[in-house]
This record gives C-alpha cells, sequence and structure tokens, in this order.
C-alpha cells in the first residue's frame, strides 16, 4: 500500500540556519508515527512546512489520501489548500478561537466542505438550512466523541487547559482529514490527563480511520502510543524504528543526554 | 458606606481637586483694570461636587466588582434575565416602531433632520461592524468609501442627470470595487499595520478629490444634489426631510437584517475565526485572501449606500465631509457600541450622534462631557454598551441519535 504521506529530502532554510535539513519521512494508512528530538531540532518547523505555514526551501511533499490512485505534490500549497486536501493540525501554544464558543470551533472546521455563500447567507435557502444543520448535528458529534459535549455553549477561552487542548483535536477533526498531526497534544497535561489523552488518540485512529503524526516530549506517551519513531536533532534524522529500538539507540541517547566522557 | 473612612477619602479627593483647580477656577487676573478676582465661591463649588463625586465613583466601582461575581456564581440566573429581555422584546420592538413611524409627524423639521443624520450614523457603524466587529480588520479610512458614494451619486447626477434610486446601487458597487482594490495590498497586513495603511488611503481619496479639479470639482465641490423623489412628484423641503427619513428608516431595518443573516451564517463564522486567529483559521480550511476580501467589500457597500444618501440629503458635497475625523467617529461607534453586537452598534450610533446635538446649549464644554464620557465608558464596560451574546444551542442529552 503506498504511504499516505511522503516528505522527500525536505529542508528549510532560515537565513544562515538549516532548521530542517533534508529530512525524509514515510506514513502509511492507520498508523501513529512520533517525531521526537530535543527542543530547538526543528520539529515545528517540520509541521510547518508540512502544512503549508512556510514554503520549504527544498524538497518535496506528497499525499495520497486513502483509496487515491496517484499522490500528488503539496509543497507550495496555501494552508487552507492542504487542510481541504485531508492533512489537519494542531498547535503546540493553543490556537483555539478564544472569543467563540466550542460547538462553533468545531464548526469552522467544517468551513471547507460546506457551499452556502453570501447569497445563500442573506436568502437562507433551503440547502443553506439544511446544510447548517448538518453542520451543527455533525460538530456536536464530534464533541461526543471527544467528551466536550457538556460544554457546547462555552466560550473556547472559558474551558480548562485540558479541554482546550481536546478542543484543538476536535475542530482538526471536523476538517475530516486522514492524517492528523498533532503538535505537542500533552504539554501541561498531568499524568491522568495524559493517560485519557492517548485513549483519545487510540480511539481517533481505530474508529475514525484517522492516521497520526505527533510531536511530543512525554516519552511514556511516546513509547505507548506510536508504532514508528522518527529522532531528529538539530534539524536532521538521526535515527528511526520501533520503540524499542529508538530506545537502545546510541545516537538518540547522545542527542538526548549528551556524551558519556571517557574516566 | 459612610463610614469615617469613607468619608475622609472623599475628603482628601476633594481637597486634592481645589488644589489641582485652584489656578484656573480661582485666580482671575482682571487685565484690564490690573487686578487679581479672587473667585472662592468657585472653589467651594469643586470641593462640594468631587466630595459628592467620589462617592457615586466608588459606588459604581463597587457595583461592578459585585457583578462581575455574580455572574461567575450563578448560571441559572444569567439565564432568567436572558428570559426575562426576551419577554419584553416584542412589544419593546413595537413600541420603537410606533415611535419611529410617527416622530417625524411631530418633531421640527430640526429634530428629523438630526435623527436621519443619527440613522446614517446606525449604518455606517453597522457596515464597519462587519470589517472591525466581525472581520477583526482595524479599518481607518471608512470615510473613503462612504466619499466614494456620495460623489457617485453627486458626479452621475451632475453629468447624466441620473436618479437617487439608479444612484444607490450604483454607489454601493463602486464603493465595494473600491473596496477590493484596497483589500489586495493589504491582505498580508493585520493590526496598528492595517491601520495605518487604511488611513493613508482613506486620506488619499480626500486628497484626491481635493485637487483633481477637473473630475470632482475641487474643495469647492457639487452642489444642487437632487433630492429623492418617486414618480415625478415635486416635494417641498418638510416633506423632503420627512422622506429621507423614511428611506433611511428602511435602509437601517434592510441592514440589521442582512447583517444579522451574514453573521450567523459560514461566512459570518469565517469572519469571526479570522479575527481570533489568522494562523489557525487558514490551518482550519479558510481561505483567508478571500474571506478579507469579501469582509472589505461587503463592508464598504453600506459606506456607499450612506454616501448616496448623504450626498441626496445635504444635496451639498465637498471633500471637507469625508476627513478622517468621520472615518474615526464610525469607528468610536462601534468600539462604544460593542464590538460584533448589532444592538449595540445602533445604540452607540444614537448615543454618538444624539449627544452632541442635546449638548449643544453647553457648547463650550461639549468636548469635555464627551471625553469624560469616553473615560466612564472605557473604566466600566470596556466590551461596549451591549455586549455580544452568542447564539447557543439545545441537544438533547441521549437518544436523539439522527
Amino acid at each position: 500500500m503506498a504511504p499516505i504521506l511522503e516528505v522527500d529530502n525536505l529542508s528549510m532554510v532560515f537565513g544562515g540556519l538549516r532548521a530542517v535539513d533534508s529530512l525524509s519521512m514515510k506514513i502509511n494508512e492507520g498508523e501513529i508515527v512520533a517525531l521526537i528530538g530535543p527542543n530547538g531540532a526543528g520539529k515545528t518547523t517540520f509541521f510547518n512546512c508540512v502544512t503549508g505555514v512556510y514554503v520549504p526551501t527544498e524538497g518535496d511533499v506528497y499525499i495520497q489520501a486513502p483509496g487515491a490512485t496517484e499522490r500528488r505534490s503539496i509543497k507550495g500549497l496555501k494552508p487552507h489548500k492542504i487542510t481541504e486536501g485531508g492533512l489537519a493540525r494542531t498547535f503546540q501554544n493553543i490556537r483555539l478561537f478564544s472569543n467563540m464558543s466550542v460547538l462553533e470551533n468545531v464548526m469552522i472546521g467544517h468551513h471547507h466542505r460546506l457551499n452556502s455563500e453570501v447569497f445563500g447567507a442573506v436568502f437562507r435557502d433551503k440547502k443553506t438550512r439544511e446544510e447548517e444543520e448538518k453542520v451543527v448535528h455533525d460538530s456536536y458529534e464530534i464533541l461526543k466523541k471527544i467528551g466536550l459535549e457538556n460544554h457546547v455553549n462555552d466560550l473556547a477561552k472559558n474551558l480548562p487547559y485540558g479541554a482546550q487542548r481536546r478542543l484543538e483535536i476536535a475542530r482538526a477533526i471536523g476538517t475530516d482529514p486522514f492524517l492528523l498531526l498533532l503538535d505537542e497534544p500533552a504539554a501541561g497535561m498531568n499524568p491522568q490527563e495524559t493517560k485519557d489523552l492517548v485513549d483519545l488518540i487510540l480511539r481517533i485512529r481505530d474508529n475514525e480511520k484517522i492516521s497520526v503524526l505527533l510531536i511530543e516530549h512525554d516519552m511514556s506517551l511516546v513509547m505507548n502510543l506510536s508504532e514508528r519513531i522518527y529522532v531528529v536533532d538539530y534539524g536532521k534524522l538521526i535515527a528511526t524504528g520501533t520503540p524499542q529500538e529508538i530506545k537502545t539507540n546510541k545516537e538518540v541517547i547522545k542527542a538526548y543526554l549528551g556524551e558519556e566522557v571517557d574516566a | 458606606m459612610f463610614n469615617l473612612k469613607e468619608l475622609r477619602k472623599s475628603f482628601l479627593t476633594s481637597l486634592w481637586f481645589m488644589f489641582l483647580t485652584f489656578p484656573i477656577m480661582v485666580i482671575k487676573v482682571n487685565t484690564i483694570t490690573d487686578t487679581v478676582e479672587w473667585r472662592w465661591r468657585n472653589l467651594a463649588f469643586v470641593g462640594v461636587s468631587a466630595f459628592i463625586l467620589s462617592f457615586v465613583w466608588r459606588w459604581a466601582l463597587d457595583r461592578r466588582a459585585k457583578g462581575g461575581k455574580a455572574k461567575k456564581d450563578g448560571i441559572g440566573f444569567k439565564a432568567t434575565v436572558l428570559a426575562k429581555t426576551n419577554q419584553y422584546k416584542l412589544p419593546g420592538l413595537i413600541g420603537i416602531g410606533l415611535l419611529v413611524a410617527i416622530l417625524p409627524f411631530f418633531a421640527s423639521m430640526y429634530t428629523t433632520s438630526v435623527l436621519t443624520t443619527a440613522l446614517m450614523y446606525v449604518i455606517l457603524g453597522l457596515g464597519l461592524n462587519v470589517v472591525v466587529g466581525l472581520g477583526g480588520l482595524l479599518h481607518l479610512g471608512y470615510a473613503a468609501f462612504y466619499a466614494v458614494g456620495a460623489y457617485t451619486y453627486a458626479l452621475l447626477h451632475y453629468h447624466f442627470g441620473i436618479s437617487f434610486w439608479v444612484a444607490l446601487p450604483l454607489g454601493a458597487l463602486f464603493s465595494a470595487v473600491l473596496g477590493l482594490l484596497i483589500g489586495f495590498p493589504v491582505l498580508r497586513l493585520r493590526g496598528d499595520y492595517l491601520a495605518i495603511v487604511t488611513l493613508a488611503f482613506g486620506e488619499i481619496t480626500r486628497l484626491v478629490l481635493e485637487n483633481w479639479n477637473d473630475f470632482s470639482f475641487g474643495p469647492s465641490g457639487i452642489a444642487n444634489i437632487a433630492r429623492p423623489g418617486i414618480a415625478g412628484i415635486k416635494m417641498k423641503l418638510p416633506q423632503a426631510t420627512i422622506f429621507i427619513y423614511f428611506i433611511a428608516i428602511a435602509m437601517v431595518i434592510l441592514t440589521i437584517f442582512l447583517v444579522n443573516r451574514l453573521e450567523n451564517s459560514r461566512v459570518g463564522r469565517a469572519w469571526e475565526a479570522m479575527r481570533e486567529d489568522e494562523i489557525a483559521s487558514q490551518a482550519m480550511g479558510i481561505d483567508l485572501t478571500k474571506t478579507k476580501l469579501l469582509a472589505f467589500s461587503i463592508g464598504a457597500v453600506w459606506a456607499g449606500f450612506v454616501g448616496v444618501l448623504f450626498a441626496a440629503k445635504t444635496t451639498f458635497i465637498n471633500p471637507a465631509s469625508f476627513t478622517v475625523w468621520e472615518s474615526i467617529v464610525v469607528l468610536c461607534v462601534v468600539v462604544i457600541g460593542g464590538m460584533g453586537s448589532i444592538p449595540g452598534v445602533v445604540v452607540g450610533a444614537l448615543v454618538f450622534t444624539l449627544l452632541p446635538e442635546l449638548l449643544r446649549s453647553v457648547s463650550e464644554y461639549r468636548m469635555l462631557v464627551f471625553g469624560i464620557t469616553l473615560v466612564i465608558m472605557m473604566i466600566f464596560r470596556p466590551g461596549g454598551l451591549i455586549q455580544k451574546t452568542r447564539k447557543s444551542y439545545k441537544f438533547k442529552k441521549e437518544g436523539d441519535g439522527e
């Protein structure tokens, strides 16, 4: 089976800094893959390149939706086009629409799959009304799955921290992706919340058939959840493999803990 | 609250104010006789007022602090209040409607004219509300669109004798096109940078109108613009004033209807998402370019409408009517009224245009009262007079399925 995301020798250069240095990656359908590395290794930059926030300096990014017959390049496309293509993301520092209600946040996720324009908004014809009803209903269903159904009318900014993180995931699912990119989803969560998050991500993969690529510093989460791990340091890929392989990899230990000094 | 501590606080406040105002309120040099007048009565006046006002001030602050707590604690309380307002909503609206309908037949022409101006600001405010309140794009050149509407009617009438009713959609169209044109270069800007560019854009438009004599007749403007009529009936000034008043009413109703519909739609949601976070909204599949341009041009449509109406009402326009001050006033209407809130903007516009008229009798102090009102507003209701309430949804808990 062809990979759903294929990153080919991607580089991102800011002035003299190679934030991402010829990184390649393949993600297959149904996988949960983790991208780890020390702070400043270029993980978020990599995410931004894939989702269109930055245009990568070199290399290419291809997607192939499950069931599609050929892959297509998404390099240089605007972020909203990439979202339409089936990639959805969350942000490291929460970026919710804080003065909108929880439900409306998820409804925004559906935006690109709706068709009503100014005409529909003004005349509120039958098609528009049905569309709106469906969005409200679908968004509510997503919130139920994520466990936020008691907060539908709350403002996003009034949610507790953990719930805000989950709302970001709900909003991303609203865009109907086949691959979800999570940027440090467990940052700032307590152990119980992290455990719930692991269950949630597994449910998303198994029930919604959405593959997951995640950046995370919480090693217990990474080791429990992911099937494959990519490790980057200074923008370069230093190791890749299963959690077991990564745990014992010398390069990885060096990157995280520094080199052993001979006595 | 009348304990000794409070009294001492107020006493100190009044002493401080007496000290501060002493040089201007008490000492007066008579330059003719070269003597100094000591107006001690003024000092007493300042002292007593400051004493009383400081009480009122602290009472208001206190009330506000308590109010904030009550809201956080009891959600049920809030819900009952909402239900109550709904109960009075319909009779209230009918009452206002009746009052609005019969008012011009009893009021003087001056009052009607002032009210028409107020209504025009309501429309302008609602239009700018789309750009600033919903789209979050700080726009300081709104008067330019207003000018385009006015000049569209004035010039087309002057050259081709086009009637008000034909000019109305044309003015809106030209204004929307200009909105698109200004939208393109500022697509990548936001916040203060956007404000500066739109400010410059507004000024450029005004300066072009002022200096391009062959096109716009420069500072001397265009006179003898026809008032609106129907089916060739010639109206005298009093009737025309009332007629324009009703046109303005109709336009306000139409605008409220349209803005409300837009706000509660896919388009409105996209605007609000853009206001909240541009990067996140893009990542959620919103085409930022399209959404921004749409906000600019739709906002401009109403300025175009009002511009045509303005030209028809005053029958004379020149560039001096479309200065930065005009843009600022409309922006104040939106901010004071409550960003994104339709009733807020309506009330804000009425307050902002009627207050100066009511204060005409004490016109020396008008700006002072105005300033104080703004400061008090910003302290006690920073979110505007009537804040926006979000639409809420009710779902059945279990077994609603499909």
